[in-house]
Formats: structure tokens, sequence, C-alpha cells
């Protein structure tokens, strides 16, 4: 497919001296390399060598640590330049749709790719319309992203690569862990884009020797340093070899060479005598009305590698996880030595050793404490342990990382940790899903020569699955499985022969394609049409746009933060619902009133006097009277337990004396164990003491009525109930904590799950990110607002006194304020964990003890005075509280608006220069 | 003996992962050292600057003495003439309370007409109305009391009362404060720690891997549940050691080592209750949301922020299905009261009831959905 011939009078891309490194370890040495443009320049070298690295740093992802890097003519260091260039540059990183959206379909994922460059609806809707009609996406346009078949997730990261027009495209492993039937599909695809847009320039990594003999020009990487560059043919002929396998690996220096020499597979027919060790019948599963895998049956011998090949998506992953125990299946059975498959089984699990598709063991963990922790799962004794992983790290070449977390490791080292997990126990029996994919040809071979040792020499049976052809070729016995059916099983000879063709790969295809005719022809389409030739002047729309802030980028992403919140309908609800519960719990549980407060008597008088004395606290509805106390040590202890919370002791004599005058002390003793109820206790009782003196003041000098009164008003809320007291409260700390917690979660969740690469690449702004992700929330929120304002009114029957529109004035600065609070969390933490306690921590107790809601802000001191000063929540309960009890308006409330409207652009300011726009 | 060994090793393993979050540990910190500390130094003594509006139309002796019996730090006074410039303050929230004293008052005690003073209280501020309102009337009665005693001949009996808090005898709101906030944090903390444990494995696809191993749910579950546990109750024991009675020299009363039996069992709770949680999440946000929906309950009426007795029958005998209640009565007993585990076995009993239950729930709906996980 040699496209149109490199055009190099002006290089697309230069570096000049580039260097990177992860902490201490060097990813890239010192390169200095002129990129042709208009060309397809492929990477090749084995993993880590630094070509992801390299691509990341030329698509300004990443920021440049030393050295010079232009791209199409500018320095990728400059800020400016780069918002100007990211428009004509594409760019897809490894992993199979990491920067794509789960939960949004097809369709929805290339349409936020057009939004964020700007693309008007018409225009829009065309071109994604030619996109998935050329690449076969069409029929499946409602589809999630989540949902797709490794093969077609990257089509669809090519589409979103494409949508506008860049002049230059950076793929990065496209076709891993990609069939082969979907690999041509893909190519053809790239070839058919080409020929209609020759001036592109393609940068290109890919594992695939064959793929790579294709492309125009080649750089070969080791070790963070260009080996050599040059076409395919120059490759060869430097190297004398015949294949770009070979010439590669006569490239690499004389010491890594060494160890290479061809795998001998040494394929054995086993006969019927030997022992069955995994066997399937009729093995069928179905999720919903769809069938994953539908009626499979095979038998694997002892010490017999099989292999499982088959497109992306067509069960093979799904027959595996039956095979472990990990999925129930449908219907059918299978057999591992003979007994059938139990989850519960965990003998079983000794006899087995299991690597998933996608890396699944611990990143926190370094590569021996991942083997270590293995080893002692599987129960091998302690002292052994040590040993073992030693053993285990030296035979699969991870000596030299085996103090490094997994996150720095590529993709390959990371394949030879999980099967070194996976085989640390000796286990009877391997299956692997898709071991090699994404390793590089040196590391496939060694990784080979390992697998066939253990199945010829220690008779281990391995059952794995490959897009490898010529690993393929090593297995004793191949199954081709398309659509959830075995296509075809034998030894890979005999398909050959009976396709009557000359490679595996022929045969593949051709069985596969024979079952796509049969089902549905539309699918996949057999040539994929490449999308028509544009005029040129529909050329990169957004390349002259470069506001400091763009409303249709922001709007993008709150289009697409708001399709993903929409699609969360249990967040939704618990939103709402937990809003109801929560002011209706509250509401009525938070009572600041205190009541029926235990207390008992210690009389050591028993006159009628003391008894008048008793007989005025007992009458109180905020006392509450218990069995009278006999002595102090009762006393005591009734307090001790908390039985009782108020001991009034009333001394020997007390009548008596009081009577001649001499001065008496009733004794009152109040647990302070809860500060604010004893402060409360003690006004009570001081009251109830200086009212039973009045009367006797009164009864003394005759007189009929009391000496005077005290008319207590409780203004606002005369009846004393708890709602009308709460709502004002309750709504303000649901408005700010669940708000908060949500968009919290928001900027922290794309850096977890790798789609905030798309912030990096794109010419999207830190701001235009943050307040476009921020809008759907605010909204959220506010109708929330409503539904607390409606039901506060019309369930609880709370009035609202004043102005409605200060109350919702102020309620929609707020929730701005509380939304913006959660995204700045969000953009300093790095895990969901962290920034999920910290929100926690950083709203729940401000809210509750500085913000006014118990104790007002004036009578705190302190630290938390000045919190509570600042707070937001402070402001909006004064607000909350006035428009509803106090029946105040916008004039009368406009001082407690001021904070609202600083807190605003300070947090949002804050979280603009925290964010970073490329990953360091 | 494999189960314990496996819950042992699996547990190591959420220890690393913790140190591996640096960002976390540092907010873990804080939030059992600055936050204890804030919350301690910041709360006011119940009745602290309570602001009060004093409006004197009488101008005689006795309501110049009134005035004067309202002094800092229990009030901030204010003196005024003019009830409209009182009520517009009440509006404003600058009082809390306003009095009035009506014109010819000392006369017409003096005459025993009986007169009234009228007490406003703004009572959306629910603390101080109720703590404040008890005060004032008492205050202002003693005055009358004394200036009538004084003029009149009428003895009345010289009888004092004489107030004694146990356990605070300065009704020092920072101890119960600092003490609250320990409580919080080691609520909060494990929920959090164990629920989003179980959360990263799932969506980091780990739980996957370890089923496929001889590992069962019972040893998942329960390896979270002690390292976490392990976590919470150090770093709980920490501040309650360094920070609550070196730094605040808070009094304990009791004994530390009963309380962090009594935390042991909470946390034996809480972190199932994390685990439970986890398993009706899908991601991480539903999990902060239904989090937000479960603490602010278990924290605001467990009766560590308003006292128990005083909330409507039906919360009072919901919450006694929290944990958190009987945490709060045991932490409250043993560190202010003294109380030994002769006073506390029931809340000790309930917690570890609370616990069982919690435990065996979480660990039915965690087998039952791990099967979606994968």
């Amino acid at each position: 497919m040699n496209g149109p011939g490199c055009q190099t009078p002006q290089p697309v891309v230069r570096l000049h001296e580039v260097s990177l490194r992860y902490g201490r370890t060097p990813a890239l040495r010192e390169i200095t390399l002129d990129i042709p443009s208009g060309c397809m320049v492929g990477f090749i070298g084995p993993d880590g060598v630094g070509k992801s690295s390299l691509f990341s740093l030329v698509a300004g992802a990443r920021a440049i640590q030393s050295g010079r890097i232009e791209v199409m003519g500018g320095d990728m260091a400059d800020e400016g330049f780069r918002s100007s260039v990211l428009p004509r540059v594409a760019y897809m990183p490894q992993g199979l749709g990491k920067n794509l959206y789960a939960t949004l379909s097809v369709f929805e994922n290339v349409e936020f790719f057009g939004r964020l460059f700007g693309q008007g609806p018409q225009e829009r809707n065309r071109r994604i319309g030619e996109l998935l009609r050329a690449t076969g996406l069409a029929p499946f346009s409602d589809r999630p992203a989540g949902k797709l078949s490794g093969g077609m997730r990257q089509k669809l990261g090519l589409c979103c690569a494409l949508i506008h027009d860049p002049d230059l495209l950076i793929l990065d492993e496209p076709t891993t862990g990609v069939d082969p039937l979907s690999r041509r599909q893909f190519w053809e695809l790239v070839g058919g884009i080409r020929s209609n847009r020759p001036g592109m320039s393609l940068l290109i990594a890919t594992a695939y020797m064959e793929e790579a003999a294709r492309f125009d020009w080649l750089v070969a990487m080791n070790e963070g340093r260009v080996l050599a560059t040059g076409t395919p043919h120059e490759l060869l002929e430097r190297t004398g070899s015949d294949t770009l396998e070979r010439a590669f690996i006569g490239l690499l220096p004389s010491d890594r060479r060494a160890g290479h020499r061809p795998v001998e597979a040494g394929h054995r027919t086993l006969g019927d005598e030997a022992e069955v060790a995994i066997e399937a019948r009729d093995l069928t599963r179905r999720f919903g009305d769809f069938t994953a895998v539908d009626h499979v049956s095979f038998s694997i011998r002892r010490g017999e590698i099989f292999g499982f090949l088959g497109s992306n998506g067509s069960g093979k992953t799904t027959t595996m996880k039956m095979l472990t125990g990990l999925l129930p299946a449908s219907q059918g059975q299978a057999w591992l030595f003979g007994r059938p498959v139990d989850p519960h089984d965990l003998d079983t699990r000794h006899r087995v050793g299991y690597m998933t598709q996608t890396f699944s063991l611990y990143d926190e963990l370094t590569v021996r404490q991942n083997l270590v922790l293995h080893a002692r799962l599987y129960g091998i004794p302690e002292n052994r342990v040590s040993g073992r992983v030693t053993e285990m790290a030296e035979r699969f070449d991870l000596i030299h990382v085996i103090d490094t977390l997994p996150d720095a490791l590529p993709l390959g080292e990371l394949q030879k940790l999980s099967l070194a997990a996976a085989m640390i126990h000796g286990p009877e029996t391997l299956i692997l899903d898709e071991p090699t994919s994404g390793v590089d040809p040196v590391e496939r071979d060694a990784f080979w020569r390992i697998m066939i040792g253990l199945a010829r020499r220690d008779n281990v049976t391995i059952f794995i699955s490959t897009h490898f052809m010529n690993e393929a070729e090593r297995c004793d016995r191949i199954s081709l499985m398309h659509a959830g059916r075995v296509l075809v099983s034998d030894t890979p000879a005999a398909i050959m022969k009976q396709r009557n063709v000359g490679s595996l790969e022929e045969a593949f295809i051709s069985h596969l394609e024979e079952a796509v005719a049969q089902e549905s022809p539309e699918a996949f389409p057999k040539t994929p049409q490449p999308p028509e030739a544009r005029p040129p002047e529909s050329e990169p729309s957004m390349a002259g746009r470069r506001a400091f802030l763009d409303l249709r980028r922001l709007l993008s992403y709150s289009w697409r933060e708001s399709i993903e919140l929409r699609r969360d309908p249990v967040r939704l609800t618990m939103a709402a619902l937990g809003s109801i519960i929560l002011m209706l719990v509250l509401g009525y549980g938070i009572n600041m009133d205190v009541e029926n407060i235990a207390f008992a008597w210690l009389d050591n008088d028993r006159t009628t006097l003391s008894r008048d004395y008793t007989h005025s606290l007992a009458g109180s509805h905020y006392f509450d009277e218990r069995p009278p106390i006999s002595d102090h040590a009762e006393l005591n202890q009734r307090m001790r337990s908390g039985d009782i919370s108020l001991a009034i002791e009333i001394p020997p004599g007390f009548a008596r004396d009081a009577a001649r005058g001499r001065p008496v002390e009733i004794g009152a003793w109040i647990d302070g164990s809860m500060p604010m109820r004893a402060e409360t206790v003690r006004g009570y009782v001081q009251g109830i003491h200086q009212h039973w003196l009045s009367t006797r003041i009164q009864r003394e000098s005759g007189a009929a009525t009391g000496l005077f009164d005290i008319e207590t008003r409780y203004r606002y809320n005369p009846e004393l109930e708890s709602l009308p007291a709460m709502v004002p409260a309750v709504i303000p700390m649901l408005l700010l904590l669940i708000p908060a917690i949500l968009t919290a979660l928001s900027v922290v969740r794309e850096k977890e799950l790798g789609s905030i690469v798309n912030l990096y690449v794109t010419p999207v702004t830190r701001l235009e990110f943050l307040l476009g992700k921020q809008i759907p929330y605010i909204v959220l929120a506010l109708l929330s607002y409503l539904l607390l304002t409606a039901l506060a009114v019309f369930l609880f029957r709370v009035r609202i006194t004043g102005s409605f529109l200060a109350l919702s004035l102020a309620a929609t600065l707020y929730v701005i304020v509380a939304t913006a609070m959660g995204m700045l969390v969000s953009t300093f933490m790095r895990s969901q964990t962290a920034a999920l306690f910290t929100t926690a921590i950083l709203t729940l107790v401000p809210t509750i003890q500085f913000s006014g809601l118990v104790d007002p802000v004036s009578s705190l001191g302190g630290v938390s005075r000045i919190i509570g000063e600042i707070f937001p929540a402070t402001h909006f309960l004064i607000i909350a509280r006035g428009t509803f009890s106090k029946g105040l308006g916008l004039n009368d409330l406009q001082g407690y608006f001021i904070p609202l409207l600083i807190a605003i652009p300070v947090l949002i300011g804050f979280g603009t220069v925290l964010l970073r726009k490329q990953e360091r | 003996m494999r189960a314990a060994h496996n819950v042992f090793y699996l547990g190591g393993k959420e220890f690393r992962s913790l140190i591996r979050d640096p960002m976390l540990l540092a907010i873990i910190l804080i939030a059992f050292t600055v936050m204890v500390y804030a919350a301690a130094a910041g709360t006011p003594e119940t009745l602290n600057n309570a602001p009060i509006a004093v409006v004197d139309q009488d101008r005689s002796q006795l309501s110049q003495r009134i005035v004067s019996a309202f002094y800092p730090p229990y009030f901030i006074p204010t003196e005024t003439t003019d009830p409209a410039e009182a009520d517009r303050g009440m509006d404003a929230g600058r009082y809390t309370f306003s009095l009035h004293i009506p014109p010819g008052f000392q006369r017409d005690i003096l005459a025993g007409r009986s007169p009234a003073v009228q007490l406003n209280v703004d009572a959306t501020r629910m603390s101080q109305a109720f703590t404040g309102s008890g005060y004032i009337q008492a205050i202002v009665t003693g005055q009358v009391n004394e200036f009538v005693a004084g003029r009149r001949e009428a003895s009345a009996p010289p009888v004092e009362l004489a107030l004694r808090a146990l356990f605070n005898p300065e009704l020092n709101t920072s101890w119960f404060a600092a003490m609250m906030q320990v409580i919080d944090q080691i609520t909060l903390l494990s929920i959090i720690l164990t629920g989003a444990a179980l959360l990263r494995e799932r969506e980091h696809g780990t739980v996957e891997h370890l089923l496929v191993m001889p590992v069962t749910p019972f040893e998942i579950m329960a390896s979270k549940v002690w390292s976490m546990g392990v976590v919470v109750l150090a770093a709980g024991t920490f501040s309650l050691t360094v920070v609550v009675q070196g730094l605040l020299s808070v009094p304990v009363e009791g004994s530390i080592m009963l309380f962090v039996f009594g935390a042991t069992l909470h946390l034996f709770a809480t972190t199932s209750l994390g685990i439970f949680l986890g398993t009706f999440s899908r991601s991480m946000p539903q999990f902060g949301l239904l989090l937000i929906l479960v603490i602010l309950p278990l924290q605001i009426l467990s009766g560590g922020v308003t006292p128990r007795e005083s909330m409507p029958g039906f919360i009072q005998v919901l919450m006694l299905a929290a944990p958190n209640t009987h945490f709060v009565m045991l932490g409250q007993a043993i560190l202010f009261r003294g109380a030994g585990i002769a006073v506390v076995w029931p809340q000790i009993i309930s917690l570890a009831l609370i616990g069982s239950v919690l435990f065996a729930t979480s660990l039915a709906r965690f087998r039952k959905t791990l099967a979606t996980m994968t």
C-alpha cells in the first residue's frame, strides 16, 4: 500500500536532542530526528523503547523535559503555538479505546470530537456519516463504545481522530489486539484516506512487522535511541535480511541479538489414550438476548497446546471465563481434569493458572510484591516463596524491573509479569487470554519457548488465544471462533490444506469472510469505502479560532458530561430521592430544643417546703422525673451510667433553716459530658429557681400577682417547630454536599480512566474544560434546589415568607460555588478515593460545625471563625433563613451575596491554574 | 488456616496500596489532626458572645441594673431606646435576642402592678435561642428579686442554688467537640476506605483475578475489613492520645484501652457498611452519592450534635440501628464520665451485634454481586 512517495522539502516533525525520564528511569535519550512529511512513517522496536513516550511528546500530551520538538514548523514547548497547531494534529493513544467514552454511543463519540473542533451540526453530521460508512461502523452507531469489540473500538478511535481532517495523524499501536480480518480492513481504510488526502502525514507505532513492511519510511528504536531510519527496502538491504523481523533483530546490539533463535514448535499429536485435561460440551452463555458463546465443544489432552483464534468479540474470552468458573454457563458443561467446573472448588484453582486479556494485577504493588502476593495466595510454603519468585523472575527476564511499579512498565513487560504470576504455583493447566498481545517479536519468541518447554517437558496443558498467525502455527491444534461458534477445529496444517491456501492467515480470513457473508453482509463490508474527497475549503475549520473562551468547545464538554449523567439513572435517582429522604430525616431529627431531661432528687429534708421546691421542677415539660436518689454513691453511679443528666440535692434542715433566715444551699449536679445540653439545663434550672424565689417573695409580701412577667416570643418560628427551623438549614447543606461530591470525581475519574488525554491533545482550554464539565452539574443542582423547595413548601408546609426570587438567585450562585469546590478538589487529586475523602472532609465538617447550623458564626473563635466567615454555606444559610423565616428580600440580604459572588471566580480560577494541560 | 493466611496477605496488600497514595495519606493525617484541633479550638463555649439588644425605655435604677447584668464573654450587649432598631437588627441576624423593658417598669414593680418585660428570641438560631433564653430569664428575675428584696422589707428565703457540672466542671465545649470530631472522622474514613478499596478492584478488574485464585469472597472482604480497620484505628488512637489528650489537654476520665476496644467493634460495623455500600455502586461517583446519603444522618443524628433524648421518638428508635449512636454513647461514657465495662456493656453488645449483622449482609451481597463485577 505504498502511498504517494514522501515529499521531504520540509520535515513534519523535527526532534533535536530530546530526552525524557520517568523518575530515574530514562525513556528517551537525546533523540535527534527529522520525520519527512506526507509519509506513512512506522516506528518499530521492542516494548518500552520509548515509542509511546515519543508520540505523546509530539502530540503535545506530555510536557517536554529537555530538547526541542518542532511540529509543522513551530516549537511545541510554546503554549501559544501548541494551541494553534493542535487542531491540525490527531492522536490516538495506545490501548483499546482509551480516549473514548464507554457510555456514549459510537455516533456520540465521534460527535463529541466534532463539537470539540467547533464543527457546526450540518458539517459534523455529514462527516460522521461518511466516516461511519467508510469504517463499516454505521450499523452500530447506537451501540455504546464500551460494548464494542477491540477491532471496532480501534476503528471508532480512528473516526474520532479523522473527524477534523488532521494534517498529522499519530496512531500508537492501532492494531494491537485486533484480529487479522479487522486489521486488514483497518489498513485498507487508512490507505483509502491517504489517497484522498495525500498531504497527510502519519506516524504509526506497530508490533506487527508485516504491517511495517508496507510503510513508506521506518524508524527502528531501541532503549530510548534511534537505531536506524530509512525505507523498508533500505533497512532490508543494510542488514542483508529477507524479512523485516530478521532485519530488526540484525539491527539490535549484539548482546540482545545473542539470545534469539527461531522457535522450534515440535508438534505432537496425542492419541485418544491421553488423559483429557479440559473438556467442554455444548457450552453456551447468553447475556440477555445476546448469545456470546453458542454450543461450543472441545476436548484438550494433557500436555497439548490448544490455540483459540477468532475475531474480536467472538466469545473466546467468555469461553475461557466459563472454564475458570468466573462466569456460570447458561447451558452445557465444562470439565477440568474430569471434574465439572465448580466456582467453589478451591482445589481445582490450585491446578490452573489464568491470565486475563487486560492487565489485572495490582498497579500499586511492585513486580516483586505482586509475585510474592500470588505465591502466598496459592499457598506456597513461606520458606519457598522467595526462591520461587526469583525463579519466575529469572525465567521471564523480569529481574531488572523487579522493584518497579507496573505503571512504569511497557505492555510487553506487563504481559510477562501476568504470565509469571499465572505460573507461580506450577499449575498443570494454563488458560491464557491473548498473552502476547502488544509484545514485540523477540519477546514473543522467548515467551513461546517457555511455553513449549512447559508443554513438552512438564506436560502442562496450555489453552491459549492469540491473533498472531505464526503463533497459531505453533499450536498442536487450533479452533477458529466467530460470533460465539466454532467454525473449524483441527491442526494448523490440516486447516490450510482443507482451504487449499498457503498461509494460516489466508485460511482464517477465508473462513471468517464466509461466516460473515452468511449473517449480515453490511456489518463488515468487504472493502470499506474511503470517505469522499472533500473540497479543500473545508480544511481545518478551527485552525484560526483561538479565542480565550470558545463557547462551542465548552458546550461540547457540557453536552458529553450531561449524556453520561443521563445514562446513569442510578446517580440521578439517588441525587433526587436521597435529597428528599435526607430532608425528611434531618428536618425531623435535628432538634436544638433540649427536652425530656432525665433528673432525680436527693431530698434529705422531706418537708412541705422541699416538696414545694421539687414540684416547681417536676412540673416543667423540660424535665422527666426519675425515681429519687437515696445517697451520694447512688447519685454518682447514676450520673456515670448516663441514667440521669441532672440531680438536685436538698440539704437536711432545708425548711427549718430557710424559715429562720439562715443561708441554705440547694445543690444541683449536671452531667457536663455534653456541654451544650448542660448549659441549657443550667439555664432552665436557674430560671426555675429564680421563679420559685419570686413566688416566695410575692407570697411573703402577700401580693396577689407575681412581681413581673417575662413574655418570651420566639420570633420567626413562634411554635418552635422543628421543621420550619431546620428546613432552611438542611437545604444549604444538601445543595453543597451532593453537587460537590458529584463534581469532585468528574476530573479525577478521567485521569484514572485515561480519557483526560483528550484535554491534552485537543485545542480545548483548561477553563473551557472545567466550565464545560461544571455546567451539567449546576443544572442538576438547580433542579434539586427546586425539588427541595417544592418539598419544603408543599409537603412540609414551611412557608417562604420573604422573596423567592432572592432565594433562587442566591441558590444559583451557591450551587455554582458548590460545584466549583468539587471541581477544584478534582483538579489536583490523583485517585478517586482521595478526591472523595477530601471533598467529604472539606464540606461535611465546616457545614455541620462552622457554618452557623448549630452555633452562630459570630460566636465561633479562632480558625473556625475564619473558616465560618469565608465558607459559602454560612452566607447561603443566612439568606435561606432570611427568605424562608424572616420575610426578607433582596435588599435586606444583598450583603450576603457578595461573598458568593467573590467565591465563584476565585474557585474556578484556582481550578484552572491547578489543572494541567499536559502530562508531566 | 489457609483462610487466615490469605486474609492476612491480602490485607497487607491494602496497606501497600494506601502507601502509594501520598495525597490520601496526607488528607487522613489532616483529618485526624488539623480538623480535630480546629473543631476543638474554635467551638465556642455554649453561651459565648450571644448578641443581645436591650431596649431600655424605662431608664430607671432597676432597668440599668438589668442592662449591666449582661456582659461579655457570655453576651455582647447593645443598649438602645428604639425598638425598631432592635427589630431591624434581629431581621439582619445581628442580634439573637432583644429584651424590651417598658417605660415605668420599676414604678410598676414597686407598686405591685406586675409589669411585663418582653424577650424576643431568634428561633432560627436554635442552640443559642434555647440556652440563652433560660439564662436571660434567670438574670432578669435575679436582678428584680434582689432589687425588690432590698427595697421592701419582705425577706425572701435566702436559698442559694449551687450548680456544679460533673465530668466537665467548666462545661468546656472544646473537649466535647474534639472527641466528637475523632468519632466522626473514624466513621467517615472507615466507610470510604473500604468501599473505595472494593470499587477500585472492581474498576481495575483485579477482583476477577482474585477469583481465579484459591481465594474466597469471605477472605477478600475480611482482608479489607481488617486492614482498613487497623489504619483507621491507628489514626483514631493517635488523634485521641496525641491531639486530644496532648495538644488540647483534654482530660480523659476512663480507660483508653476500653475505648479502643469499643472503636474496634465500631470499625467492624462501619467497614462492613463500606463494603455494603460498595456492592450497591457500580462506579465511584455512585458510591460518593450513597456515602453522603448515609453519612449525614449517621453523623448528625447519632447524638453527637444534638442530644438524643430531644429527638422525635421514631428517629431515636431508627438511630438505634446505627453503629454511630452506640459508639457516641460509649465514647461519652468512657472518655468523659470514666465509665467502665460495667456501664458500657450494653453498647458493646449492640456494636458487636450490629457489626455481625452488617458483615453477614454485606458478605451475602458481595457474593451475589460478584458475578456482575467481572
